[in-house]
């Protein structure tokens, strides 16, 4: 499942403000071995060397194959602008450990709130007994893992106060209202997460990551002859409070105006099944929601993905190259490692029309004899991690957008999107489109919007007849929730044609 | 914390907030325990155990507002986070419409036992939680040759809050509840079809422990081979199980927000017929152990039982305190409750006894509604019924139309409501309904 940052917020409410509580931050080091980072992080979570080794010590007692501590320490800020004044905001200080234990490919696991001795020796008690054996011998000789540094921060969040963010929110309103007399509303809002995450498991691996997250959503309502059309557009990076600037203001208004006003415009395409033409970029929530999820080992491990059985078979037209990215710099979907201590890398997962790779977490690798993929992710130290996507994205096909266009008699061009969802088992995927195209004989004419495309994974897959050479990252605020976790994506596509998809429309 | 101790941090970090710069203040404090067990084929899956604990203050400083939420409970460093609090707050814009309410629409107390917290789930121990998941997975592992996959799970958990505003407010509220679940995928000719059931009561002595893996296992079975059928209009029983994702839009456009925001179907048609006189909804706050039943909202509000929609005409919104001083109207709570519905008199087989042909529809799959316009489309799944009798599933098909148009052809509500879930929705017969298939 997927959807946008502005749809989530309206389910799960507000958060966030200015710079906020961290606890002991930046004190010197205790006279551990390790070098500089490390330490402050040790110190930040309050906890030594040794008090890790004993906790993993206590969850591996009762013969877990494997053992991992993930402390998080993560602020959320959050602003909003309505009726021209930016007059709400929140925050949210979210602090603890999960201690996980494997043993085969079943898992214990619990966290704690308060980081203590006493409640992390609990909680790597009950984690432990997932397993009921005796003890195994473990690495305690700690290698610190040097991570790349993916997204660097000229100016940290925590050095960002509400008043910093302000003038930009009112700028979206300023440009959105300057740009069409039709404007009644204008909502706009900045949401920025900075994590702190220290890592340490029972192969001695310690890492540490500081993790920046922002996006800034605008929506513009419209009344004209007493009929009232919105469109939210967003944008998202890893990066600090350099990524607000007036030209990303200005961007994200002239879209919201444009697309709003395509909306009074737009009718419904005649049900039924026809060529479906995805435009470059947001598009990809087709690879998102057609195969990527099924592409997650743990669906596979446990055959109820309808690509259990297709590895190394052929899925898709030879020009048809797959991959799933963890390592785009400032990229949404990035990750210096994943939530278990694997390198991210850049996955390929179908490969010149062959599935070459599943997506894989630690439990599923070991499942497939394979190296981790750097894909267990989650949602927070509440969480156990699953294999989850990145950035998932088509490399370049042989063909051009116009001639893709032009070779389409009746069909529909489809190009922006709220929400997605799958059916891993049976394949059935579905996205809704907010904006889009009749196309009749080659050429663009009706603009649609708000009906739901529905197909099968693997037929959808094989069916994409053409791709084009403009493949192009979404950077929208795009979230994905599985299993009730909820982890920030990206996706990217080349403008491509599928030779047939259910359209939901009207019937005569 | 037990509760005494709730209140007295709550009072603490309002007093502080008063003290510091705010003139209004309120705290609401949220801790809960809770335990799940996963089985998949006959090994534990997953076992995890947590306790969680949050606190949520909301500052009213010069006429200007903001929100505050963190898991960190130490006094100390709590009082320091209200002070950053106020200084943030400071830097906003005025809104006059920001204030707690007023101290007379508060619950005051005297409410009959809603019977919702059952304390024994604490003292449960993990092998009869184990012994139950393993229960409800034996029902249906190896019972079928195509089976590829079973997977069942005890969860339960136990949470209790308190709030306390500045001007008078002070209520504390708990909740437990308890679920197994069951889940299977088979292998086919065409794809892994899976589907799911489960059970989920607010005490453990009340919650049905068998034939969850069965019934799972009966609607897996049904759902193989599944095809598309042409597009069309057609007549459409929803079942019970999926009705409430049809009417979560309408709940959606209910609200405060969303009139203000000019994002609702139904802004403006208070009085006004927006559904079939089928249909009369209520929201009840009062049910006897319903999973929504409570005496007071988020804000302290008290609530009581009142007419949402009335024979199709549309009687009240939810409208919180904030919203409800924008817009001008009295604040009824922006929190939904029970969901009750005005009963029919037979259930989803006697619907489909009587449907000459039509789509019973069981599954969702994706899709949206535009909360300005109400135009909806959604991926569906079910079954073609012909003359009274399911001929075979469907699948890969989307319904799509207008909320209002949708709810104006509601022909019938059934009389066979989901216990265990806040929205009691019957199954629903809904005419001329737009299917995209074929």
């Amino acid at each position: 499942m997927l959807y946008k940052r502005r749809d989530f917020i309206r389910i799960s409410g507000i958060t966030a403000a200015g710079s906020l509580v961290i606890p002991s931050l930046l004190q010197s080091c205790k006279g551990s071995a390790l070098s500089g980072n490390f330490s402050t992080y040790l110190d930040h979570f309050e906890v030594t060397p040794e008090l890790l080794k004993k906790v993993i010590r206590i969850a591996m007692s009762k013969g877990g194959d494997y053992a991992d501590l993930y402390f998080e320490h993560t602020l959320n800020n959050y602003s909003n602008l309505e009726d021209g004044k930016v007059n709400q905001a929140s925050s949210n200080v979210t602090y603890g450990v999960g201690i996980r234990v494997l043993k085969g490919d079943q898992t214990g696991y619990a966290f704690t709130e308060i980081i203590s001795p006493e409640a992390m020796i609990k909680a790597a008690n009950t984690a432990a007994s997932i397993a009921n054996d005796t003890g195994k011998t473990i690495i305690e000789n700690i290698s610190e893992y040097t991570a790349p540094n993916l997204y660097p921060v000229t100016t940290s969040w925590e050095d960002t106060s509400v008043k910093d963010k302000i003038p930009f929110l009112e700028r979206v309103n300023e440009k959105i209202f300057g740009l069409d007399p039709k404007v009644t509303k204008v909502n706009a809002s900045i949401g920025d997460t900075t994590s702190y995450i220290l890592f340490y498991n029972s192969e001695g691996l310690l890492a540490c990551d500081y993790r920046p997250l922002v996006y800034l959503n605008a929506t513009c309502v419209m009344e004209k002859d007493g009929r009232i059309e919105n469109f939210g557009v967003s944008s998202s990076a890893r990066m600090g409070s350099e990524f607000l600037t007036n030209d990303l203001v200005d961007t994200l208004a002239k879209d919201a105006v444009e697309k709003t006003n395509l909306q009074f415009e737009a009718g419904k395409p005649k049900a039924g099944e026809m060529e479906v033409v995805m435009s470059s970029g947001e598009s990809g929530i087709l690879l998102h929601e057609a195969i990527g999820h099924s592409f997650e080992a743990d669906y596979n491990r446990k055959e109820t993905s309808i690509f259990s059985d297709k590895l190394n078979k052929k899925v898709a037209e030879n020009f048809i190259t797959i991959v799933d990215d963890g390592t785009l710099p400032s990229n949404r979907g990035s990750l210096n490692f994943d939530d278990e201590g694997s390198p991210t890398e850049n996955t390929v997962i179908v490969k010149d029309g062959l599935l070459t790779s599943y997506l894989h977490d630690r439990i599923s690798a070991a499942y497939y004899k394979v190296k981790p993929t750097g894909n267990g992710r989650r949602q927070s130290f509440r969480f156990m991690p699953v294999p989850r996507m990145r950035c998932t994205r088509m490399e370049n096909g042989p063909h051009k957008k116009e001639e893709i266009i032009a070779s389409v008699k009746n069909g529909i061009y489809v190009d922006s999107f709220s929400n997605g969802q799958v059916n891993t088992g049976q394949g059935d995927f579905t996205f809704f489109v907010k904006a889009g195209y009749i196309i009749e004989n080659g050429k663009l004419t009706m603009p649609i919007k708000d009906i739901n495309i529905i197909g099968n994974g693997p037929q959808a897959l094989a069916d994409i007849v053409m791709a084009a050479n403009d493949t192009k990252l979404a950077d929208g605020t795009w979230t994905c929730g599985k299993a009730g976790q909820s982890v920030p994506v990206t996706m990217g596509l080349p403008t491509v044609k599928i030779k047939k998809l259910v359209v939901g429309g009207v019937n005569a | 914390m037990n509760t005494q101790e709730k209140y007295n941090l709550a009072e603490q970090v309002i007093a502080h907030a008063l003290k510091n710069g705010a003139q209004q203040a309120s705290v609401s404090i949220y801790e809960s325990r809770s335990s799940e067990i996963e089985i998949r084929d006959q090994q534990i899956d997953k076992l995890s155990e947590s306790n969680r604990n949050n606190m949520t203050i909301n500052l009213y400083v010069d006429k200007k507002y903001s929100s505050h939420s963190t898991n960190r409970m130490k006094k100390d460093e709590l009082m320091k986070f209200v002070d950053e609090g106020i200084a943030a707050t400071r830097y906003l814009a005025e809104d006059e419409y920001r204030m707690l309410p007023g101290p007379e629409l508060y619950y005051k107390g005297g409410g009959s036992d809603l019977n919702v917290i059952d304390s024994s789930i604490a003292s449960i121990e993990t092998p009869v939680k184990i012994d139950l998941a393993k229960a409800v997975l034996n029902e249906a592992f190896k019972k079928d040759g195509r089976i590829i996959s079973v997977t069942s799970s005890y969860s339960d958990s136990l949470s209790n809050s308190v709030l306390v505003t500045s001007n008078g407010f002070k209520g504390d509220s708990a909740r437990s509840n308890v679920d197994l679940y069951a889940e299977i995928s088979v292998k086919t000719d065409k794809g892994r079809p899976s589907d799911y059931w489960y059970e989920s009561a607010l005490f453990f002595d009340k919650l049905k422990k068998t034939d969850i893996g069965k019934k799972a296992l009966e609607r897996t079975l049904k759902k193989i081979g599944p095809t598309k059928i042409s597009s069309g209009k057609y007549p459409m029983i929803m079942e019970n199980r999926v009705a409430a994702n049809l009417l979560s839009p309408v709940f959606s456009a209910l609200q405060g927000y969303s009139l203000y925001q000019k994002q609702s179907f139904l802004a403006g048609k208070k009085d006004q017929p927006v559904a079939s006189k089928v249909l009369t909804i209520f929201d009840d706050p009062a049910i006897p152990s319903g999973p929504g039943s409570r005496y007071f909202d988020g804000e302290g509000l008290a609530l009581a039982k009142r007419p949402i929609i009335e024979e199709g005409v549309l009687r009240s919104y939810y409208i919180d305190t904030y919203y409800g001083r924008k817009l001008g109207m009295d604040p009824t709570s922006g929190s939904i409750t029970n969901v009750v519905f005005r009963l029919g008199d037979r259930d989803m087989d006697g619907m489909i006894k009587s449907l000459k042909k039509g789509i019973l529809v069981t599954g969702f799959n994706g899709g949206n509604c535009n909360g300005s316009t109400g135009d909806f489309s959604y991926g569906i799944e079910g079954y073609l019924v012909e003359n009274g009798a399911i001929i075979h599933p469907v699948n890969e098909m989307n319904i799509t139309g207008n909320m209002t148009q949708i709810w104006m052809n509601l022909a019938e509500a059934g009389n066979d409501i989901i216990e265990g879930s806040s929205f009691r929705v019957p199954s629903l017969m809904i005419d001329n309904v737009d299917f995209s298939g074929i």
